[in-house]
């Protein structure tokens, strides 16, 4: 990987120099390690701070619509490119705004599973084809990289970005045979007490930081429904239903508009599984209406669409 | 023991379920007096969150209803509507919210007879599951 890096430090060096881009947003090395943090570049002082590795996780087309650059280079992965394109169709970005460097991804490491499996602290992590090696005051210990990559890489169908402009590194084989909804599926077939009781444990956790909220691309609203005065719709309290229509809201306004990037279920301090969420919303999506978010700049999102032959099986006829 | 009797909101479309509604009281067809109407534009005015803190504020049930398709006063309303219910209510009942908790139909402006089966059905079928407990506030804590 290290060649993919230093081919986006010296397609950065270009940008920035023949002022193509006022801002390049990548990736460094985070603080600590295990971890990346997102980057962003104005000066090509700079550049050398741009890492590419197996921790490179955050989806950083949230930050497209916070910016007030006007020309902006991103390195994208294959989910970010899909936000991309699902904001600029939500009219969000201007596509002639944004330079987008596409980086195809393998699939990243989920830092929290090898950290379970390590005693003590870790000083230093190394990559070297398909293995984490983890060092710490006396120990080393490899990872199989494919065994710990995050739930929504391990069943990605989109590794390659769906959008781009210029491309850096070899394209990876998608894996188009895999069933991302197999769990969904599977977890459809339970009785609804169970389903319920299920759902109550995970959103019990919820502590209401929004946290998901704020790292999910798609979540762009001036003002959420949750924190209106005016009107009210959701307490600020920890009361259970309080939270679960907080939950049930996020992921209905996610419809047609989730590019299963897992951004939210990271950003998750109590580690609630928002999996189960967002990927029945995407295989409903996907079973009635023949529609995965941020492939295609052409196909308005299912909501704001309709067809005459839609589906109405939820209809009640007396 | 006496059946506590059910509440239900019912959200009609001004145009069509709304007069369909009027019709049924002006031609005296009895119904159950279980149903509570809030009038509203169009069926795709109904934001799910409406039917969510119904449930929450101990609605048993919800009812909503629009212009039978291809009818809308605004053309596509209820096309947009039934994408969006199509989604939600698939959403309710793999959350486990009991399915009769929540009703979706279409009633035209002349279809007053059918508006009172409907009540008639919608409140029939709630009955059956009892008070509304998931999703209700607790309000004591």
């Amino acid at each position: 990987m290290q060649s993919v890096e230093n081919r986006i430090k010296e397609k950065a060096a270009e940008l920035l120099t023949t002022k193509k881009v006022d801002l390049l947003i990548g990736f460094e090395r985070g603080t600590m390690p295990l971890r990346a943090s997102p980057a962003f570049i104005y000066d090509e002082a700079d550049i050398e701070k741009l890492a590419w590795n197996s921790f490179c996780e955050m989806n950083l087309a949230r930050y497209l619509t916070r910016i007030t650059s006007k020309r902006v280079g991103i390195i994208a992965k294959g989910c970010d490119s899909r936000a991309i394109a699902a904001l600029v169709v939500e009219g969000q970005v201007k596509r002639e705004q944004i330079m987008i460097i596409g980086v195809p991804c393998p699939g990243m490491v989920d830092r929290r599973k090898i950290e379970k499996e390590i005693k003590g602290e870790i000083d230093k992590v190394e990559e070297k084809k398909g293995e984490i090696i983890v060092k710490g005051n006396n120990f080393e210990k490899v990872f199989k990289k494919n065994n710990y990559l995050y739930p929504c890489c391990k069943v990605c169908k989109h590794g390659n970005p769906s959008i781009y402009d210029i491309l850096i590194g070899e394209k990876v084989k998608e894996n188009s045979k895999v069933d991302e909804y197999a769990e969904i599926t599977e977890y459809e077939k339970k009785s609804p007490d169970k389903r319920w009781e299920f759902f109550e444990k995970e959103v019990s956790k919820c502590i209401r930081c929004y946290a998901c909220r704020q790292a999910c691309p798609m979540c762009y609203c001036e003002e959420c429904f949750v924190d209106s005065f005016h009107p009210k719709w959701v307490d600020k309290s920890l009361d259970f239903s309080d939270i679960a229509i907080w939950h049930i809201m996020r992921v209905y306004h996610q419809t047609g508009r989730c590019v299963s990037c897992g951004a939210c279920e990271r950003a998750c301090p109590m580690q609630i599984n928002l999996r189960f969420l967002t990927e029945k919303i995407n295989k409903d999506v996907k079973v009635y209406f023949n529609f995965e978010a941020g492939l295609d700049l052409s196909v308005n999102p299912p909501l704001a669409a309709f067809d005459i032959k839609d589906r109405e099986d939820f209809i009640d006829t007396c | 023991m006496k059946v506590k009797e059910p509440k239900i909101v019912a959200f009609l479309c001004n145009w069509c379920s709304y007069a369909g509604a009027d019709l049924a009281g002006v031609s005296r067809i009895q119904y159950p007096p279980n149903i509570r109407v809030i009038r509203v534009p169009c069926s795709s005015r109904v934001n799910p969150l409406f039917i969510l803190k119904a449930l929450q504020e101990g609605v048993d049930g919800v009812l909503v209803a629009g212009c039978h398709p291809g009818d809308c006063h605004y053309i596509s309303g209820n096309y947009l509507a039934r994408r969006k219910f199509t989604i939600f209510k698939n959403l309710l009942d793999y959350l486990g919210i009991e399915k009769d908790r929540v009703h979706f139909t279409w009633i035209s402006a002349a279809e007053g007879a059918r508006f009172a089966e409907i009540v008639k059905e919608v409140t029939e079928r709630v009955k059956k599951l009892g008070p509304v407990k998931r999703l209700v506030k607790n309000r004591s804590a």
